[in-house]
């Protein structure tokens, strides 16, 4: 099994195999690049309109088909179909938004529940028809790969190619539109055009994977990679980057583990594999991760228990509680016996003179003492220039 | 149609769907006010794992396991969205997406795995619903649908949605005050001292439980759309919390009778004896009833600010 699933991974499980899981990849890696910017737009979820408006652009389409004689079944039509009614509801959710009372997250709810209905609606319709190839339309609701010809997945990863190259070509715009709309504005660019593009790619990247993973699944997509790559970097290009290589990551081990086991709608594991690689960056990326943040907030406790301690001590008392003893305990500053050492009273006397320059710079500089946070025991000379570290010495006399 | 046929096909589902649309209808006015529209749409998602798991942890199809794996499934699935919004400082709208798309595959995923797809679970069911299949059997006529052997018969859904629905109602109506201060104001609700966090906690779980009766019955779209169309319409009608609540019901039952009518009656008016999905169908009217408050609504309606625009502009000096 683990060498079935290394040939399937290195794509030697067969030509048909290789073109669909090379198919998912770049839509993963689509779905990654192009989901960045409607996340930083703080619209996430305007994908979620978008894919439930698509239903009943597919039913309409699967119906051209059969009247104009087909199957009903040709790939290109439906995606037509669906795009076209994916732009509807986006249409409607911007309407709704800008020219009425209801808020953005109403608007998107009423156009995915309204589509969707109306959508279930014809399929109802559909049903009734006995015509070929209606039961290929429940795979748009889940997904499967498993029903993917080699031609339909060469169709799909030459869409997301042309996707990703031209959300490439507009990175800049976009950049721009998606930090900050007054500034793009003023820079001279058109917003509501660049939105539009960027609204534009957004449905082709859904019409195009509705197929492979579904209408449901399909907003994991385009919101679960650019979500990790954010804990990873603050920067425009590395985010692109990083978000399309865990769209594309997930899209490969997905494709490939539905190749391989039976019952595993491809669907469905590519997004388990986008939340392994979210859960594993919110819980481990290095600045904004919560381990990494976890770790900073229990330092600063310590120091700041640390300067308590040894203000007490000062003072000539005993540390105040529990993990403030701890701490000088630990850094020997207090012995066994709750006796203070000979460094520790060093220290303790250092911590009050510190604590003195500190309340005098505060007195005499409020505002720029607000910039220093005065719990976690920084160093006075390590802040400030000497002279006036020597003037407050003075001062504080 | 008989009255036989009408009282055991046609009447449990008109009650059905209407007491899904009202006990969600009024809930969704508060989720409307209070930006958290898509919440509903998060829950009703989830329900979907947590049917699966309720199934495979009691081993059978019965309601009960069901609808709690349901519950269990939405309320973990809303703590973990106000987990990673707060420790990943990301965006509600984000977070949402992240957690319900995940746990819906891990549903699917279960489903296919263990072959609960074989015990009348399955994905599409969810989504759409199955409205159709409420039947009051037992019932032969007008004369005997009050006796109690009929009325024992009842659909079992039907009992729970009017539990439910009461309940919903009678919540409202005795923390109408504090749930409208705190909706409106969390500053002033929290400086009257009231449990700010813990009335928004038991709103997401009522949402759950509402989501989670109906969602059998009628689906999970229809679940999202009870939760917002009515509000959003009333809301466009009247700036007045309770008259948008009797707005909202009196919405909610327009499109349930109105959908289903629609769905099951609608195609004989072109010769087709097959009727359409009505929960698809009810949603359907509830979205054409709501825009047709945001064109004509008196006050916020399209129509009436534009005439009002036009209006000033006349009136202007020249």
């Amino acid at each position: 099994m683990p060498g079935e699933l290394f040939s399937i991974l290195t794509f030697q499980g067969g030509y048909n195999t290789s073109v669909v899981l090379a198919g998912v990849i770049a839509l993963g890696i689509g779905g990654g690049v192009i989901g960045v910017f409607s996340f930083l737009r703080k619209r996430a979820l305007i994908s979620d309109a978008i894919s439930h408006a698509t239903l009943p652009g597919i039913a309409i389409a699967f119906l051209i088909g059969i009247a104009l004689g087909g199957t009903g079944r040709n790939l290109a039509l439906l995606m037509a179909g669906a795009a076209t009614t994916g732009a509807l509801g986006v249409l409607c959710v911007q309407w709704i938004r800008d020219y009425t009372r209801l808020p953005e997250d109403a608007a998107i709810g009423t156009v995915l529940s309204v589509f969707f209905g109306l959508g279930i609606v014809l399929l109802s319709h559909i049903q009734t028809l006995q015509a070929a190839g209606q039961a290929g339309l429940n795979s748009f609701l889940l997904g499967s790969t498993a029903a993917l010809t080699a031609g339909e997945a060469q169709l799909i990863g030459g869409a997301s190619l042309v996707a990703i190259l031209i959300a490439l070509l507009l990175l800049k715009e976009f950049g721009a539109v998606a930090f900050d709309e007054g500034f793009a504005a003023a820079q001279g660019w058109r917003v509501a055009r660049i939105d539009l593009a960027m609204i534009g790619l957004l449905l082709a990247i859904v019409a195009i994977g509705l197929k492979t993973v579904g209408l449901v699944l399909i907003i994991a997509l385009v919101i679960i990679p650019p979500a990790s790559a954010r804990f990873w970097t603050e920067r425009l290009g590395r985010l692109v980057a990083l978000s399309g290589a865990f769209g594309g990551l997930a899209g490969w081990l997905g494709g490939s583990l539905s190749a391989l086991l039976p019952d595993m709608p491809a669907g469905a594991v590519i997004v388990l594999a986008a939340a392994a690689i979210f859960t594993i960056s919110l819980l481990f990326a290095p600045r904004r991760g919560v381990i990494a943040w976890g770790v900073r907030r229990l330092r600063m406790r310590i120091r700041a228990a640390s300067v308590r301690g040894l203000l007490a001590m000062a003072d000539g008392y005993l540390p105040p509680d529990g993990l403030s003893y701890r701490v000088v305990r630990w850094r020997g500053y207090i012995d066994g016996d709750a006796r203070i050492t000979e460094s520790g009273r060093t220290a303790a006397s250092e911590m009050r003179r510190q604590d003195r320059l500190w309340q005098t710079y505060r007195t005499r500089h409020p505002e720029a003492a607000l910039s220093f946070n005065p719990l976690t025991g920084t160093r006075i000379e390590d802040v400030l220039p000497a002279d006036i570290v020597a003037t407050l010495e003075a001062h504080s006399r | 149609m008989t009255a036989a046929d009408f009282l055991s096909i046609d009447l449990p589902a008109i009650l059905v769907a209407v007491l899904s649309a009202t006990s969600c209808g009024l809930l969704g006015n508060f989720l409307v006010l209070r930006r958290q529209a898509l919440i509903g749409d998060a829950i009703s998602h989830v329900a979907l794992p947590g049917i699966v798991a309720g199934f495979l942890i009691a081993g059978t199809i019965a309601t009960l396991p069901l609808m709690l794996g349901a519950m269990v499934a939405a309320v973990i699935a809303a703590g973990l969205i106000e987990i990673i919004r707060r420790a990943g400082r990301l965006e509600s709208g984000a977070a949402m997406g992240v957690v319900f798309t995940t746990m819906f595959a891990i549903g699917i995923v279960l489903l296919e795995q263990t072959g609960a797809s074989n015990a009348h679970i399955d994905a599409e069911h969810a989504l759409y619903g199955n409205l159709e299949s409420t039947l009051w059997l037992g019932v032969t006529g007008w004369d005997d649908a009050l006796t109690w052997e009929a009325l024992s018969q009842l659909p079992r859904q039907l009992i729970t949605l009017a539990g439910v629905t009461a309940a919903i109602a009678i919540m409202i109506a005795a923390f109408y005050k504090e749930l409208k201060v705190s909706t409106f104001d969390a500053g002033l609700a929290a400086s009257l001292g009231l449990p700010v966090r813990t009335i928004s906690t038991v709103l997401i779980v009522v949402v759950a439980l509402a989501a989670v009766a109906a969602f059998e019955a009628v689906g999970s779209i229809l679940v999202i759309a009870m939760f917002i169309c009515p509000a959003a319409t009333a809301r466009m009608l009247t700036d007045s919390l309770s008259r948008q609540l009797w707005l909202s019901v009196l919405v909610a039952v327009i499109a349930g009778v109105g959908g289903y009518v629609l769905a099951a009656f609608g195609p004989q008016l072109w010769g087709d004896t097959d009727s359409l999905s009505a929960a698809g169908m009810i949603a359907v009217v509830a979205g054409l009833l709501q825009t047709a408050a945001m064109i004509a609504a008196p006050r916020y309606g399209i129509l009436s600010r534009a005439i009002r625009r036009r209006t000033r502009q006349l009136d202007l000096p020249a």
